[in-house]
């Protein structure tokens, strides 16, 4: 009977190409100090999408507010870095904690209702949390954003440099840890129901699973790792804004879940990269005309079915 | 009350341009975030016409709801209809994907300065009732004009529904598509022409409220919250549902605004989160409805 | 336990939707060790007794008490947690997993580990060889890497009665467990359920009158959300009432 355990461990089992993966990540803004900014902007983006994945890929909640936890990371960063201290590690952490409470509160709205009231909810948490920091300026900058964010060094040592090389290598090692603890969540059992409440609602609750607590816990984790994200945000960039509440924030990060692929952890990450060096890419050619190209390609994407265009062996989000 | 009447006529308009997207959305299911390129193309055509081609304004209406009904019914046909099956996520990209593409083709092609509609005389001005007391109602013409139109097609909307053949026909249809193809109802045909309709409304809806919301190729964005949330919280199976819900976010809207200003839509948000928490299904639906 | 002891009652229990009566005061009594089946016409309203019985249904009146517990304020997936287990008529599978995912993931769910967030799954070498156990009872081992959404329907309906027995169930209700599966193969899935120990009760709903003569010890006959009567099968096969209804039903015989 041991060689049943084989099938199901080698699913878990780190494959080959990740440490290179993760080496390559690590040494480019050693490599390529001049992109070293937008390295850090990748790494922070490809953390959110991975977020969005667990909430998305691995339950079946579409939420087009997931940027509500992002922004609320941020500026309780923000804040804590401004008011309070200015360690970044210290400073990760409450944001992380902050947005963990936060989702812990709304997991209570997803739960009820279908697709379309989940997706209305979660897009007003995160209209009315814009209108929040919009109305309390004197807190957040309002409209101008929150300015003057000094970080202290990492870990004590290593202070923020100019070129972003320290923050980019600081996100990676954030991403990675993250990162490493989702992969380990997803291949767990208790991943695994996860996967049964999204694809069979219904019958999880049949064979004794407490849907509405999982969806609770994991809701909490994944708004945990997106204000995680926004910390970073925060903390690297020095400024948090309100368009960190954004619509089109929640939006581009279901589009790179979508172009990565959702239902497997690195689909964040691969989409994170190739979202943001095609906009790189295709801003500088017909700034514009963006979203008109992205547009095209989602309507093509779904019309020829996400599957077939890429990784045929990814399982495709049901929502 | 100037608040009410303004409130009202808002609703009224926010009812026509959703009213399209909520029997969508009940009749097949279909998440539709492109609904207010719709709208956008309503609103464009008038304009173009307008000061191109020296149509009048009343004339343009009916062109507005005829050429946008044209075009809904052409894509529905073409890019929608394969849509139907897929889970609501593949929906949300694709009629998001729509928007983007309609929203940066008018940018390109029409530029994104706002358009300034320019209304005929008649329309123009102003009735003051019962000035000094509190009472005071400012009427402006132009959304007497509205709450007119609108309030005749919501008629005319009831009366198709609950009087014709393909009234009953789509109530069938929304109701439980594979009885009623059964049946002998041709339902593709009841989901083209409905879609056709509700896009025509709201491209009619655009064309109307391009003075009042004001009309740039960011138009879709910005407002399909708004049509979400009176499709939300007013239902899918009725038209009186979202008409209240249509009603009651306009009224709330304007009245936040004049009051406290500075929370804006906050308001709105809040109370569709509230009204949405209590009753999931949306405030007006029917027992056993979807 | 001894077989008179009272597993699973429902008191009284009602069922209204709007002016219909789908669930008409039922009062069901199953014992331990029971190999019970319950029979009616279409639209008699067995499933919806089903379903009012493990929560998915909440009821208009009416009590349900297992091995004594009163269950009826318990939501449906605290009902499971005590033994209280069924399959669905149509199958309810988890289209993105395997068949042996699927059977890891519930048997770690019931030995209390289903919220281990750290372990991989398949880490836990009892649970891994209980679900091979399962898979070979229930013919599975040669699909078990396939994803359920690509395997063939008969499997599917193994698979739909491998994760019910996954559960460790006390009370077991099969919702028309042998439809769609092959002549050959429906003798030797009763067989299995049959086989069951005596601590497993089994409350069987089927049309396929062969197979309840063959499987039951006690029926029970539902007519329009009602008892019509209940006895051994020698008893109801005799009885003049439900010949009545099974029988005349083609021959314009009124019920």
């Amino acid at each position: 009977m041991a060689n049943l355990q084989m099938p199901l461990l080698k699913k878990s089992a780190v494959q080959w190409w990740e440490p290179v993966l993760w080496l390559l990540a690590f040494s480019a803004p050693w490599a390529f100090p001049h992109h070293a900014l937008i390295i850090n902007e990748i790494a922070i983006v490809a953390l959110f999408a991975v977020s969005l994945d667990l909430v998305l890929g691995y339950s079946g909640i579409v939420s087009l507010g997931h940027a509500s936890f992002l922004g609320f990371g941020a500026y309780t960063a923000a804040l804590f870095a401004k008011w309070i201290h200015p360690d970044p590690l210290l400073g990760l952490v409450v944001g992380t904690a902050a947005a963990c409470v936060l989702g812990a509160l709304c997991s209570a709205t997803i739960l009820r209702g279908s697709d379309l009231t989940r997706l209305m909810v979660t897009l007003g948490m995160a209209l009315i949390l814009f209108e929040l920091a919009n109305k309390f300026d004197g807190l957040t900058g309002g409209s101008d954003g929150l300015q003057g964010v000094v970080m202290g060094p990492v870990l004590g040592r290593f202070e923020f440099d100019l070129m972003g090389q320290v923050a980019a290598s600081y996100s990676l090692a954030i991403l990675l840890a993250i990162f490493f603890l989702a992969r380990r969540l997803v291949h767990s059992p208790f991943g695994a129901t996860l996967m049964a409440v999204r694809d069979n609602r219904l019958r999880a609750m049949a064979i004794g699973l407490p849907v509405s607590a999982r969806l609770a816990v994991v809701y909490t984790i994944a708004a945990g790792i997106a204000g995680a994200a926004g910390a970073l945000m925060a903390q690297t960039t020095g400024f948090a804004s309100l368009d960190v509440f954004a619509l089109e924030r929640s939006a581009d990060v279901m589009l790179m879940l979508v172009i990565g692929g959702v239902g497997w952890l690195y689909g964040g990450v691969v989409g994170a990269v190739v979202f943001k060096l095609m906009h790189d890419v295709i801003s500088n050619i017909t700034p514009q005309y963006w979203t008109f190209w992205m547009g095209l390609f989602l309507v093509v994407l779904v019309m020829v079915g996400r599957e077939r265009l890429f990784k045929p062996w990814t399982w495709m989000g049901r929502s | 009350m100037t608040i009410l009447f303004d409130g009202i006529a808002y609703g009224m308009l926010l009812f026509i341009l959703a009213v399209g997207l909520s029997v969508t959305m009940g009749l097949m299911n279909f998440i539709n975030l492109a609904h207010g390129a719709f709208a956008m193309v309503g609103g464009y055509l008038t304009v173009v016409l307008m000061q191109r081609f020296d149509v009048p304004f009343l004339v343009c209406l009916p062109i507005a709801f005829a050429g946008t009904a044209l075009l809904g019914a052409f894509l529905e046909r073409t890019l929608y209809r394969p849509m139907y099956r897929k889970p609501h996520l593949d929906q949300v990209l694709f009629s998001i994907g729509l928007a983007f593409m309609a929203v940066a083709s008018v940018d390109y092609f029409v530029g994104s300065q706002q358009q300034i509609m320019q209304l005929p005389e008649w329309l123009k001005g102003r009735t003051e009732l019962g000035a000094g007391t509190p009472w005071e109602l400012g009427m402006g013409h132009y959304r007497l004009f509205i709450i007119a139109v609108c309030a005749a097609l919501t008629v005319g909307l009831q009366y198709v529904l609950s009087a014709t053949r393909f009234g009953s026909r789509l109530r069938a249809s929304v109701d439980d598509p594979r009885v009623a193809a059964g049946m002998g109802i041709n339902v593709n045909v009841v989901f083209a022409m409905t879609f056709a309709v509700g896009s025509g409304l709201a491209g009619l809806g655009g064309a109307l409220g391009a003075e009042v919301l004001g009309l740039d190729p960011t138009f879709p964005l910005k407002f399909m919250v708004y049509f979400l949330i009176v499709v939300a919280v007013g239902g899918t199976s009725s038209i009186t549902g979202p008409l209240l819900a249509a009603l009651l976010l306009g009224v709330a809207d304007v009245a936040g605004k004049y009051y406290v200003p500075k929370l804006g839509a906050f308001i709105v948000y809040t109370l569709m989160l509230a009204i949405l928490m209590w009753r999931p299904q949306g405030l007006f639906v029917r027992q056993g409805g979807k | 336990m001894n077989s008179s002891t009272v597993v699973l009652q429902t008191h009284g229990l009602v069922k209204r939707f709007g002016g219909i009566t789908a669930t008409d005061h039922v009062n069901l009594s199953i014992n331990q060790g029971a190999r019970h089946a319950l029979i009616g016409p279409n639209g008699a309203g067995k499933t919806t007794l089903i379903n009012l019985i493990t929560g998915v249904l909440p009821q208009s009146e009416g009590r349900i008490t297992l091995e004594g517990a009163d269950i009826t304020d318990l939501a449906p997936h605290q009902r499971v947690s005590r033994g209280l287990v069924r399959t669905f008529q149509i199958n309810q599978l988890f289209s993105g997993m395997t068949p042996l995912e699927t059977l890891v993931m519930v048997v770690s769910q019931h030995r209390g580990l289903g919220s281990r967030w750290w372990q991989a799954l398949g880490q836990d070498k009892a649970v891994v060889e209980r679900c091979g156990q399962l898979l070979e009872q229930f013919r599975l081992t040669d699909v078990m890497h396939q994803r359920t959404e690509q395997m063939p329907y008969g499997k599917r309906r193994l698979l739909e009665m491998a994760i019910a027995l996954a559960c460790e169930p006390r009370v077991l209700l099969l919702d028309e467990p042998v439809a769609g599966v092959p002549a050959g193969e429906r003798e030797e899935l009763l067989h299995t359920v049959s086989a069951l120990p005596v601590d497993v009760s089994v409350v069987l709903i089927e049309h396929d009158m062969d197979l309840v003569f063959e499987f039951a010890k006690r029926i029970t006959v539902l007519v329009n959300g009602a008892v019509l009567t209940e006895g051994t099968p020698a008893e109801i096969a005799q009885d003049p009432q439900v010949k009545a209804v099974y029988l005349g039903h083609g021959e314009g015989a009124h019920v």
